[in-house]
């Protein structure tokens, strides 16, 4: 900006313009450690970014690994024909989908839930306590989350000692299709809800604290200074962090599913991000599960497309 | 000027306190239930039903079992490599990249800025991420662990931000007294954004600790695991039997199961013991980064 207010000066004056040219030139000398610190970084998006992207061709091509990205036959379409004609085609839909559905419906709310506790607690201490103990499961690695839940739902773990002392029988929890999405829902909730009410309370700190005031003034009491204060304040975060999650619906991470599920349930366990792995670094088959993941990519950006403009239609908050 | 608490509003702080301490029962009793069975004995252990408040018995063998587990010293010593190595890597890359990112009068500073945004949202994906690794020659060695994630964009646009919020002038009267780029990033930038380099490796390094997918896809050599990866091998296959050569046949099953908790507990107390004392630095990151919003 300013080298375009400058130009504009030197006009009106009569001054004769720098050229684009040799403004990039000046800028490229005066800037030249700049642009070497930009090296390594540029560098390494083109490698490791964009050159996966420019991978991505193999999903219309019958990629061999000898012929390479370019050499290899073009085949059009054919490998997402082959996907929406796969006999798990549904099957992936539905799954993803639903495992989605259920976290907008459950594990989304959490920690805004927790925030307004939290934020009607008193004591300060114990409020520091709670959300102290609420952030730990965070930075427990997913392979140990998955161990302790694979231990604590086996036949003769935990929970079903606990229900087995109300005279219930054990249930194999990991070997039911029926529990896979409850159990992948609700220990995503204990992992997050502390971690993610932090950016929740960091809203509710912005609010006015005079309009807090104003509220008690008019008689409103605790709930209704939340209903028609606390709520109001954050609903910008809740709104951009839901149009983030509906797009990334689709994308539901398989680090965690591939270490749960198994054969016995793929029926409601077994998602778009699995197969895509399961196809390609087991199966080897990488023209076709890269067109499966690209289709995943491209429904995901529509969503999230979608979620931003119905937002910004019936509301004033957006993303972009 | 204080106002009476209505009955509800009394009733409801009550329920609330209750409901947070088993919010905080529930995060917590996972962990130390796993702390008690680790140190259980291992028979008793396995004949236990319901829930535990103390150890059954008492029993350092499958400690010792897991510390004399030749995966798991292999594992340790990989992941902290790993973690090092790429934690230097993170850091040179993100602040190079931030540095540059925020200086103002940089010609190409908003393309820049747009490539790499781009690659917030779209993304080649898992097979072609895959296959440019393996076409690099880096399947099976630690570049493939410690390259691909050089830089988080998030994290870069994070100390970005940081960075711009240091006064001009400083850097101003430096470049009078002559000096360049290089010298203003370690002179001044650096020294003054320590609160969130600190946020930046304590990211990256517990990234790069609890991370095991892409060892997953990348690595075939065992020799190569890193510790989660071993883990997961012990956790979830289920494959404790190398640890429990030297014990009975008729024992063999029951230490298999405390040694499944001691492995749990070895490879989470680094976390868990640093954790009280990093803990406010990573909620100042997070902060850090909502604020730029």
């Amino acid at each position: 900006m300013p080298d375009l207010d400058k130009n504009l000066v030197q006009a009106a004056a009569g001054i004769p313009v720098e050229s684009k040219r040799s403004i990039i030139k000046k800028d490229l000398i005066r800037n030249r450690y700049i642009y070497l610190m930009l090296l390594p970084v540029m560098a390494y998006y083109a490698i490791f970014h964009y050159g996966p992207m420019y991978g991505l061709l193999i999903a219309f091509k019958d990629y061999g690994i000898a012929d390479g990205v370019w050499r290899s036959p073009w085949v059009g379409f054919t490998h997402f024909h082959h996907f929406f004609e796969n006999p798990y085609f549904w099957r992936l839909i539905r799954n993803t989908a639903l495992i989605n559905i259920y976290e907008l419906l459950f594990a989304f709310p959490a920690p805004i839930l927790l925030a307004l506790l939290l934020n009607e607690l008193r004591r300060i201490v114990f409020k520091r306590v709670v959300q102290t103990i609420s952030y730990l499961p965070h930075f427990i690695s997913i392979v140990v989350v998955a161990g302790m839940l694979v231990d604590f739902v086996a036949r003769d773990g935990l929970i079903n000692n606990i229900l087995g002392l109300f005279g219930m029988e054990p249930i194999a929890f990991l070997q039911e299709p029926g529990w896979f999405r409850s159990i992948y829902v609700s220990s995503g909730i204990w992992q997050g809800v502390g971690w993610g009410s932090i950016i929740y309370l960091a809203a509710m700190s912005t609010i006015d604290p005079t309009l807090y005031d104003a509220a008690r003034i008019d008689g409103a009491g605790r709930w209704k200074q939340t209903l028609h204060v606390t709520i109001p304040g954050i609903m910008s975060t809740i709104v951009i962090l839901f149009i983030l999650n509906i797009g990334s619906m689709l994308s539901v991470g398989s680090e965690k599913i591939i270490l749960l599920y198994n054969p016995l349930t793929y029926e409601t366990a077994d998602v778009i991000s699995t197969y895509v792995y399961r196809k390609g670094i087991l199966g080897a088959d990488f023209g076709y599960s890269a067109a499966v993941g690209l289709f995943n990519s491209v429904i995901s950006f529509i969503l999230l497309t979608l979620a931003n403009t119905i937002s910004k239609r019936v509301s004033e908050h957006r993303l972009w | 000027m204080t106002f009476k608490r209505s009955l509800g509003e009394h009733v409801f702080s009550w329920f609330n306190i209750c409901l947070m301490l088993s919010l905080c029962f529930v995060t917590l009793y996972p962990f130390i239930y796993i702390l008690f069975a680790s140190l259980s004995d291992p028979t008793e252990m396995a004949r236990f039903r319901g829930m535990l408040f103390y150890p059954q018995g008492f029993s350092l063998d499958a400690y010792k079992a897991v510390l004399e587990n030749p995966m798991v010293a292999t594992g340790y010593r990989n992941t902290l490599f790993y973690v090092t190595a790429g934690t230097v890597i993170n850091l040179i890359m993100t602040t190079l990249g931030a540095y540059a990112l925020s200086r103002r009068n940089v010609y190409f500073k908003n393309s820049i800025m747009l490539i790499i945004v781009i690659t917030m949202v779209f993304n080649g994906g898992l097979i072609p991420s895959f296959l440019l690794v393996n076409n690099l020659g880096m399947l099976n060695t630690p570049w493939a662990l410690l390259l691909p994630g050089a830089i988080s964009s998030f994290n870069l646009i994070i100390m970005r931000t940081a960075f711009q919020g240091i006064p001009v002038s400083l850097e101003e009267s430096a470049r009078i007294d002559g000096a360049n780029d290089w010298i203003i990033l370690s002179r001044i930038i650096i020294p003054l954004s320590l609160p969130v380099i600190a946020v930046m490796i304590l990211w990256y390094a517990v990234g790069h600790w609890n991370s095991y997918f892409s060892a997953l896809i990348y690595m075939r050599d065992r020799d190569l695991f890193p510790l989660q990866l071993v883990l997961r091998e012990i956790l979830i296959s289920n494959s404790t039997d190398n640890m429990m050569t030297g014990a009975a046949t008729g024992d063999r099953l029951d230490i298999g199961i405390t040694i499944k908790y001691a492995t749990i507990i070895v490879s989470t107390l680094p976390i868990l013991v640093l954790y009280p004392f990093l803990q406010k630095y990573f909620v100042h990151g997070v902060l850090i980064g909502a604020l730029k919003e």
